[in-house]
């Protein structure tokens, strides 16, 4: 059940609620995990995707709170936002996550820390959206053109 | 219309019973009544979930021969497989530079920053 020395991700595209699920083991106490994800200044340095520069607005992450950031990519500017709905530290954060080039569309997040004990941390993040479609661009995003070509095999395999 | 192909073939794998099938299918092409065979049901049901497996292009029948047995299309599965694989990876990499971050961070750090930083200037 444990793996001894890999702390790989994992992920699951649950089959019955458009949900995506992922978990991943660290070696740092939960303190220091939740601290990387409510400190503005530390979440850029991992957050956003790779070779994407990421500028925080605010982000004031305690119940109640919102945060708005801005990733810029070749002059684009693509900005997402959304609301602390519970922080209770070090275990629980609940969230909403907009991206603003799709202002209606929004999905609810949990992001849950589990003590392992000696210094080691379970992360399980899940990421509720409103239909399957939705979730399923959800996985497909973020591929840049992997997706493109991806949907033109698809296309091709469902033409046949 | 790519987007909603690609949410068939989720959506089709979401019952238990035709998820059985594909399985049962990647071992080998199967006739509709051997499919029915393990389930308590008709066999016009068992054509039913075939019928979702087929329009989302997970499977396919045969024209020519009289049995006119199920295949698996195990490229398309592959794909949704391959899809899901990449979307892990970047997230593998995401916590890479977490496990970085953390690293860096003093031992005895509070779990939320102090209250002036983020909010809103």
């Amino acid at each position: 059940m444990t793996a001894t020395h890999s702390n790989q991700t994992q992920i699951v595209a649950d089959p019955d609620v458009p949900l995506v699920r992922i978990t991943r083991e660290f070696d740092a106490p939960r303190e220091k995990v939740f601290r990387a994800h409510t400190d503005p200044e530390l979440v850029v340095q991992w957050q956003g995707p790779r070779g994407m520069e990421a500028r925080v607005e605010h982000y004031d992450c305690r119940t109640g709170g919102s945060y708005r950031y801005v990733h810029t990519q070749d002059g684009e500017e693509y900005g997402f936002h959304g609301c602390f709905h519970e922080v209770r530290p070090p275990e629980v954060i609940i969230q909403t996550f907009t991206f603003e080039g799709f202002p209606d569309g929004v999905a609810l997040e949990r992001l849950e820390l589990a003590d392992l004990g000696n210094g080691r941390t379970r992360l399980t993040a899940t990421s509720l959206v409103d239909s399957f479609e939705g979730r399923d661009a959800f996985l497909a995003s973020g591929m840049e053109t992997g997706v493109r070509e991806g949907y033109e095999r698809l296309d091709a395999l469902l033409a046949d | 219309m790519a987007a909603d192909a690609l949410s068939r073939v989720f959506s089709a794998l979401a019952d238990p019973t035709r998820r059985d099938m594909v399985a049962r299918l990647a071992v080998g092409d199967a006739t509709v009544n051997e499919l029915a065979a393990p389930y308590d049901v008709t066999l016009q049901a068992v054509s039913k979930h075939l019928k979702v497996l087929e329009d989302a292009g997970l499977v396919s029948r045969s024209r020519e021969a009289q049995r006119r047995p199920v295949h698996l299309e195990a490229q398309v599965f592959d794909l949704m497989t391959k899809w899901i694989e990449r979307y892990r990876r970047q997230a593998e990499e995401r916590y890479r530079r977490l496990d970085d971050v953390l690293a860096a961070m003093p031992d005895d750090v509070s779990p939320t920053p102090p209250r002036e930083r983020g909010t809103p200037t």
